[in-house]
């Protein structure tokens, strides 16, 4: 997949299966080998069994979790208890003295205030190196602290579609988009930053740091409509500081690889994707390559490896297998 | 395109749902937008200004280029710069001062809260307190005024469950202490004039020519830079002189 085709579907065109001539020969012959090949109902139970293995695993979301929590701990020790590791917020930030700005809130204000500060273009520089070095929205999935309050709301959704008591309501993955500009635009026009105003990273952050707000009412309104309404929908649908970061990981070295050889293609990978679109690739015959990264949109939030049985989707560092 | 150009249209269930889904997109999108702008509301109504921390540039600028991260609020030696809620709207975030429940009484020396604003909301222009103006101090009830009265104050200028802090440098020159354990003992109540930490910004001047008249009235001067010490130390409740944020001084 190009990095154009990535970015399309990232800003909301919808994956198609592959053309003929897009496929490597030994993606087609792995296709074919997989077409020819009927399954027993033996070889299917053993899937399923080791599909449900899979399921209690939890490495990576563990890591994040623990990562999410000190990252946004060390925050709130560096102020209560005056440790003075990263003093601010997720907005703005010394890191040990260095400046950090949030991508999306610094854009805020250079569109707001039409000004360009050399402490934001310190600040913004640093963050996007270490994001693209990271992998880019994997700052929403191991940073945001909305993105845990979103993951635990999101688990009680499935509980209680799974008794048929809600639905999941979608919405059309281009709303990011008009957003992201309509946000830009009336900062731009207003001179004000307009996004902060509801900006659940940032209440969030700030809320945890300085103390409880009214503000929350807005985490928790976006919350109660994940739950009851719309699954992720604001991380899926609604945040333009998820296309910040899309963009900046879009060629990240940090990513999940899809490597078809061994995959059943049950599809279990795209039923725990925030971004299943990203996972497309893993339907059976999509691959047209033996070993591709999964796309922009990405937050390498580690879920589908975690629930892969048979190591298909794997983290990886692009290049680093060569410089050893 | 691996389809064929001569497609079967979609059964009704799947355009339905797609029709759908657009105004869904278009309903919750649009209460995004919606609440993001409602932040313009509280702008709208016209209220008094914030007392905004020292160095903060004109209004409009300081809320655009603040990137509400708080970082001024870390350093405050004496904690008085706290966040707005989200009925600031835009002001969501944004740092400003209550003078009365606690000043900036410039006890860091080095304004502190500019040297760590990361955006120059808080100009970087500015290094001395004296160059500061966040309002200005006004006598706004004369009559509660004790000096005007010629009374003097003994005991807790603000009682003795008052949080405020502030630095008494014959007590502590490093460290602000509580205002509620700095009794005062005073013939006639100067404690405006005592307590602010700008030369020459307030004086007690006497009110007539009898030498034996002991009442006196504060008089604000140019230098004040409204930083709220007077506000927050006097012991008559309500305040008798307050500070009008963003005011400056006109020859009168």
């Amino acid at each position: 997949m190009s990095l154009i085709q990535s970015l399309a579907i990232m800003l909301g065109r919808e994956p198609v299966k592959p053309r003929p001539e897009e496929y490597e020969p030994e993606a087609s012959a792995l296709h074919e080998a997989k077409r020819a090949c009927k399954m027993s109902p033996e070889q299917r139970q053993e899937i399923n069994r080791q599909t449900h293995e899979a399921h209690k695993v939890h490495t990576w979301r563990n890591r994040r979790w623990l990562t999410l929590l000190a990252v946004n701990l060390l925050f709130v020790a560096s102020y209560r208890f005056d440790v003075q590791l990263i003093e601010g917020a997720l907005t703005a930030s010394r890191v040990i003295g260095f400046h950090f700005a949030d991508l999306n809130s610094a854009l805020q204000v250079t569109l707001a205030f039409k000004t360009i500060l050399i402490n934001l273009v310190i600040g913004t520089t640093t963050v996007l190196i270490l994001w693209w070095l990271l992998g880019g929205r994997s700052f929403c999935s191991w940073v945001c602290p909305y993105h845990l309050l979103a993951e635990w709301a999101e688990a009680l959704h499935l509980k209680l579609a799974a008794k048929k008591l809600v639905k999941d309501h979608q919405l059309h993955r281009r709303t990011r988009v008009v957003l992201y500009v309509i946000f830009a635009l009336s900062a731009l026009a207003s001179g004000y930053t307009v996004f902060e105003t509801i900006s659940p990273t940032g209440i969030l952050s700030r809320a945890m740091i300085y103390g409880p707000t009214w503000a929350l009412t807005i985490v928790v309104f976006l919350l109660v409509l994940e739950v009851f309404y719309s699954r992720r929908l604001w991380c899926r649908y609604m945040c333009p500081i998820g296309i910040t970061y899309a963009v900046v990981g879009a060629v990240s070295p940090v990513r999940v690889a899809y490597l078809p050889q061994d995959c059943h293609h049950e599809g279990e990978c795209r039923k725990v994707c925030l971004v299943p679109h990203v996972l497309d690739v893993t339907k059976k015959g999509f691959a047209t390559r033996m070993h591709s990264g999964i796309g922009a949109d990405c937050t390498r939030c580690g879920l589908c490896v975690d629930v892969c049985p048979t190591g298909s989707l794997k983290f990886e560092v692009k290049g680093l297998d060569k410089l050893l | 395109m691996s389809q064929s150009p001569k497609r079967p249209p979609p059964p009704a269930h799947v355009t339905q749902e797609a029709r759908r889904r657009f105004l869904r997109s278009l309903l919750l999108g649009g209460m995004a937008v919606g609440a993001g702008m409602a932040g313009w509301l509280p702008m709208a109504r016209g209220a008094a200004p914030r007392l905004r921390p020292p160095g903060a540039i004109a209004e409009s600028d300081f809320l655009a280029a603040c990137i509400k991260c708080g970082q001024c609020v870390q350093v405050c030696p004496v904690e008085a710069i706290v966040l707005g809620d989200i009925d600031e709207g835009f002001g969501i975030g944004v740092p400003y001062l209550d003078g009365r429940a606690q000043a900036c009484d410039f006890s860091c020396d080095a304004v502190q809260c500019i040297l760590a604003c990361p955006t120059g909301a808080l100009t970087h222009e500015l290094s001395k307190k004296e160059e500061v103006r966040m309002g200005l101090a006004r006598l706004d009830k004369p009559d509660a005024c004790l000096a005007r009265q010629g009374l003097g104050f003994k005991g807790q200028a603000r009682g003795a469950d008052f949080p405020g802090l502030h630095r008494y440098e014959k007590v502590d020159r490093w460290n602000p202490i509580r205002i509620a354990d700095h009794p005062y003992d005073l013939d006639l109540c100067d404690l405006c004039v005592r307590e602010c930490p700008i030369e020459g910004a307030i004086a007690l001047v006497p009110m007539s020519v009898d030498a034996a008249d002991k009442r006196r009235t504060p008089e604000i001067r140019q230098s004040c830079v409204g930083c709220g010490m007077c506000e927050m130390i006097c012991p008559v409740e309500p305040a008798a002189i307050v500070i009008d944020a963003r005011a400056q001084w006109r020859a009168s």
